[in-house]
């Protein structure tokens, strides 16, 4: 009876959910503002990436909140594992086999080239600081896994992002107080497809890039901390 | 387009075996499959950026969280 039940609710929202969607064409562009920024984004904020001109211009306060979000998760974790483990305890380090500690030691500063290249070209090619600073993340996570021992200064961690988001907090408010608005993009807009253009915005993708760089590590160390 | 095709069906079957599996590490690895074809398809969408985030993110950090949890608590599934 009770499957039977939830077999028809499921039903119920199936069709709930496609007969809607049936109804949007899929891949046509529908809104204005989408066809505005497509049109006239390169010309608006310099940057030849529109994901990035609408992350970073058009919606650049957003950025900020979704940046400050992934600040207060990180510190939560970081209070709760705190809290429940209390203090570090150093337990015998199982070694990884040789394979995996030279594989890691060699592969790890090439990723965090990609992730490097990632965020600083945000403004040119797809991706930005959240995609590098992640990317930036996992090549810690394979220096945790492969040379275990070895960890990030907690200190200097903190101290990027402490940084990166008073760059972010600075360069906005350095724009209120020239323009009117925070974030106004102040710095001459520049040549499009060239490394230095739109303005603001690599300055702001490079700090958002350390940001969650450094925090997603000092996730990673929290976590892998006593296990 | 049966590329495309194929690699939703992958998806979809990866999906349910992550329900199902009572070997819990099996499961993480599939739902980070799950991620991983999720980022090929967002590319084959033309959403490169987001399939950038999807594959460094979902994929790898997730998966690896995921991970160590299992860890911590236990492998199998009552």
């Amino acid at each position: 009876m009770r499957k039977l039940i939830s077999f028809i609710l499921l039903a119920v929202l199936g069709i709930g959910i496609v007969r809607p969607l049936k109804k949007i064409p899929f891949g046509t562009p529908k809104s204005k503002v989408g066809k505005y920024y497509v049109n006239n984004g390169v010309k608006d904020t310099g940057a030849t990436n529109i994901v990035t001109s609408v992350v970073l211009n058009y919606r650049g306060f957003d950025t900020l909140g979704e940046v400050t979000v992934l600040f207060i998760a990180a510190l939560g974790l970081g209070a709760v594992l705190t809290i429940r483990t209390g203090r570090k305890t150093k337990e015998k380090i199982e070694k990884a086999s040789i394979v995996l500690s030279t594989g890691c030691r060699f592969l790890f500063p090439f990723i965090l080239l990609i992730g490097a290249y990632i965020f600083i070209h945000g403004h040119l090619t797809p991706g930005g600081g959240f995609q590098g600073g992640a990317i930036i993340a996992s090549a810690y996570l394979l220096v945790y896994l492969g040379c275990r021992g070895r960890r990030v200064s907690e200190k200097a961690s903190s101290v990027v992002e402490s940084l990166a988001g008073l760059i972010f907090v600075i360069v906005g408010l350095i724009g209120l107080s020239v323009g009117g608005y925070f974030l106004l993009n102040f710095l001459p807009k520049g040549i499009p497809n060239s490394l230095f253009s739109a303005g603001i915005i690599p300055i702001i993708y490079v700090a958002i890039g350390f940001k969650v760089g450094s925090e997603l590590a000092g996730v990673i160390d929290h976590l892998m901390e006593d296990t | 387009m049966i590329f495309v095709t194929f690699l939703i069906i992958l998806m979809i079957a990866a999906a349910v075996a992550a329900a199902i599996f009572k070997n819990l590490l099996n499961a993480v690895i599939a739902s980070g499959i799950v991620s991983l074809i999720a980022a090929v398809l967002f590319y084959f969408l033309q959403a490169p950026d987001v399939a950038m985030a999807e594959a460094s993110i979902g994929a790898a950090l997730v998966t690896a969280v995921f991970i160590i949890a299992l860890k911590r608590t236990g492998r199998y599934e009552e």
